[in-house]
């Protein structure tokens, strides 16, 4: 390989992925100078590849939210909600998002369009009243698509079985109610062509997700699963099933490629490979993940990158010649995957222990969202007791700086490491 | 003879200590911390020194723990104090499997190794409850001196039941309990009560197993141990030092550093 082409590739991943997020704001921006109106979706479950057929600018609010925290200035949103009435205790994205459109949806990357519709999943218990809250703001009609869960640890139902295809139908009769929805809200006719379109191009998203995901058991370790794998996650979510989502995972699976057969890590010393387990920590989002690699820690998975990418980490492929079925599936498949990254990671994690080789497991609880962190205590217990791998039990939140303290943090961070080098030296000895 | 010591900077008192070869504890300070944490840590050193009959040259190596541990800055390098509870209670009590240290602001439940390393640890978060400072705001809404609370408390025939989790409003449930004409004994015994229940429950998460050693500034408060005792069904591990073991751990762990710098140099890479 030549250097011209390492110049070129490595690190073009984030490049471009901060370019796309840029210009879906400019969308959204132009949207909304328009009085054009958007489809306000979630991560878990957002139905882009339908929604995207109607031509709706899609709105995630939860990265919306989670963007006035990286940009530091969540503790205006917050506070505009919380002199509204809200308590501190409730969700922190759904606060922040509340103090954008109280602020007439002037937020720091843009201006958010006016919502068309809101389509939501049962994958997290807020979702519904958060949508509520636009419903009563703006009067837009609220789709709630129920997605069959998981209904016992390890007993999902796969397809081929009787269950699984009456799981289906379920959500495919679902889908087909949110059609007539999209068709009564835009005045557009359904083209079940552009469907097969979205479909396949949400396929190579899906193929390159599981793909740059695998290709991270690399060591050293190709990307931060925290950082750069958030960066990603973003593209997933607001280019999926477009064109431009396609062409960034044929590309990052090109670079994560290029730096395995290279043997290029994402940092300079990789000591201890670290898996991650829950929500990030926004509002010191870089310092979060220095704390574990100036120990040489380096994030090499993270369950967040299976829920919030709605399950795509599945690597579901769309048969486009039974689009709505198949999308029936694939949604089925993917936000079912998707909640059990958050209610049932515990094999999933024991699995990831031996396949990519991990020194230890950070667990990151999260004031402000019970859905994500009431099982993630059990989940550790249970993969303590199934691997002796040492685990890092660390409480912050995901937007609300005041219940983050850093002090406190590093002081965990720094003792789980002097407890994983004093492991490493005894084995050493022993050895 | 080589010595090495150890400097604890915690938020309310700051610990030195300085061992020998042998590990034997040569001399001791404790001072408050006060706003000056740099100056704090110098101040107890120098006690320290002082109070050993060692002088400075003859400390080869120094380190710092507790929330202060970067701010001393005459220190070779620094630990944290989960680390360095968890070495200087096995240090003191060999056959310790659970460590608990109450401190000003904050306690830890430490299950440790026969070696004393950590294998797991929590902590309160971002919150004082169960902690020293706790007890103080009690002492401070009662106007009776920290020193005497235990004894005081000890004296409950009916605790009353402290429900508030949070250390400014402790404050306003004693004062409401004393208005309904609770005795005083009563009151701080369920003060007493409430902490050991939040420990407890931090031991819990990490395993109480037996022996656990009690360490940290809350030591010389009979009334929670008595109180931890009960909740727990264990005897404590407590000694004259136990507010030391903390600065202990990092003389121990200085004492490792002068040991491998005269170890030969394919024995130092392992260590």
């Amino acid at each position: 390989m030549t250097e011209t082409k390492k110049v070129d590739i490595v690190g073009r991943g984030n490049v471009e992925g901060a370019n796309l997020f840029r210009d879906w704001f400019a969308e959204l921006t132009e949207a909304a100078k328009n009085n054009q109106g958007a489809a306000y979706v979630f991560v878990m479950g957002s139905m882009a590849e339908l929604l995207k057929t109607f031509d709706f600018p899609l709105v995630f609010p939860e990265i919306t939210a989670l963007q006035t925290a990286v940009r530091r200035v969540a503790d205006e949103y917050l506070t505009v909600a919380e002199d509204y009435g809200y308590s501190p205790d409730i969700c922190g994205y759904v606060k922040a998002d509340l103090g954008v459109h109280l602020r007439e949806r002037e937020h720091p990357m843009g201006k958010i369009p006016k919502p068309a519709l809101t389509v939501l999943t049962n994958a997290c218990n807020t979702y519904v009243k958060w949508a509520e809250i636009w419903e009563r703001m703006y009067g837009i009609p609220l789709f709630v698509l129920d997605v069959p869960a998981t209904r016992q640890a390890g007993g999902q139902f796969q397809p081929g079985s009787s269950d699984f295809a009456r799981d289906c139908k379920y959500v495919e009769a679902q889908i087909r109610e949110l059609i007539t929805l999209c068709e009564n809200t835009t005045g557009k006719k359904f083209d079940i062509d552009r469907l097969r379109e979205t479909l396949s191009y949400a396929n190579d998203m899906n193929t390159g997700w599981k793909r740059v995901l695998e290709l991270n058991k690399s060591k050293p370790s190709l990307f931060n699963a925290l950082t750069d794998g958030t960066a990603y996650l973003g593209v997933s979510n607001n280019f999926r099933g477009t064109k431009e989502g396609s062409q960034f995972f044929k590309n990052l699976v090109e670079e994560m490629e290029y730096k395995a057969a290279n043997g290029i890590g994402t940092q300079t010393e990789e000591k201890y490979r670290l898996a991650f387990v829950g929500v990030p920590c926004y509002p010191i989002f870089r310092r979060f993940s220095e704390m574990f690699t100036e120990w040489g820690g380096a994030f090499v998975h993270s369950t967040y990158l299976h829920f919030a990418s709605g399950g795509a980490n599945m690597g579901f492929e769309y048969d486009v010649n039974r689009p709505i079925e198949s999308l029936a599936e694939g949604a089925l498949i993917s936000i079912r995957d998707a909640m059990d990254s958050m209610f049932h990671h515990d094999r999933m994690i024991i699995n990831m222990v031996k396949d990519y080789e991990l020194d230890g497991v950070v667990y990151h609880p999260i004031k402000s969202c019970r859905t994500v962190s009431t099982g993630l205590a059990d989940g550790r217990r249970a993969m303590m007791a199934a691997t002796d791998t040492p685990s890092l039990f660390i409480e912050s939140d995901m937007m609300d700086k005041r219940v983050v303290s850093e002090a406190q943090m590093k002081n965990r961070a720094d003792a789980f490491f002097e407890g994983l080098a004093s492991r490493r030296l005894t084995a050493a000895k022993t050895a | 003879m080589a010595y090495a010591a150890g400097v604890d900077v915690g938020s309310t008192q700051t610990k030195a200590i300085i061992i020998n070869e042998d590990k034997e504890i040569v001399g001791r300070s404790l001072i408050d911390t006060g706003a000056n944490v740099v100056l704090a840590a110098e101040n107890a050193y120098n006690e320290a020194l002082r109070n050993s009959n060692v002088e400075e040259e003859e400390v080869e190596y120094v380190i710092g723990t507790g929330y202060g541990r970067y701010r001393v800055t005459f220190g070779n390098t620094q630990v944290t104090e989960i680390s360095c509870h968890a070495r200087g209670a096995s240090h003191m009590f060999p056959n310790t499997k659970t460590v608990l240290d109450m401190g000003g602001q904050d306690t830890k439940a430490i299950r440790v190794s026969p070696t004393g390393e950590v294998l797991d640890f929590c902590m309160n978060d971002k919150c004082a409850a169960g902690t020293g400072r706790f007890l103080g705001a009690a002492a401070a809404a009662l106007d009776i001196p920290l020193n005497e609370l235990g004894h005081v408390a000890m004296q409950s025939e009916r605790p009353v039941k402290i429900s508030t989790t949070c250390t400014v409003f402790a404050e306003s449930e004693v004062l409401s309990w004393l208005g309904k004409g609770k005795k005083i004994e009563d009151i701080l015994w369920g003060v007493h009560l409430s902490i050991a229940s939040r420990s407890v429950g931090l031991l819990r998460r990490v395993g109480i197993e037996d022996e656990l050693t009690f360490t940290g500034g809350v030591t010389k408060n009979a009334g929670v141990i008595k109180a931890l005792e009960q909740a727990i069904g264990l005897k404590l591990n407590i000694s004259d030092d136990s507010h030391y073991i903390g600065a202990l751990g990092a003389a121990l762990f200085a004492l490792d550093h002068i040991i491998a710098s005269r170890a030969p140099s394919s024995a130092k890479e392992t260590a």
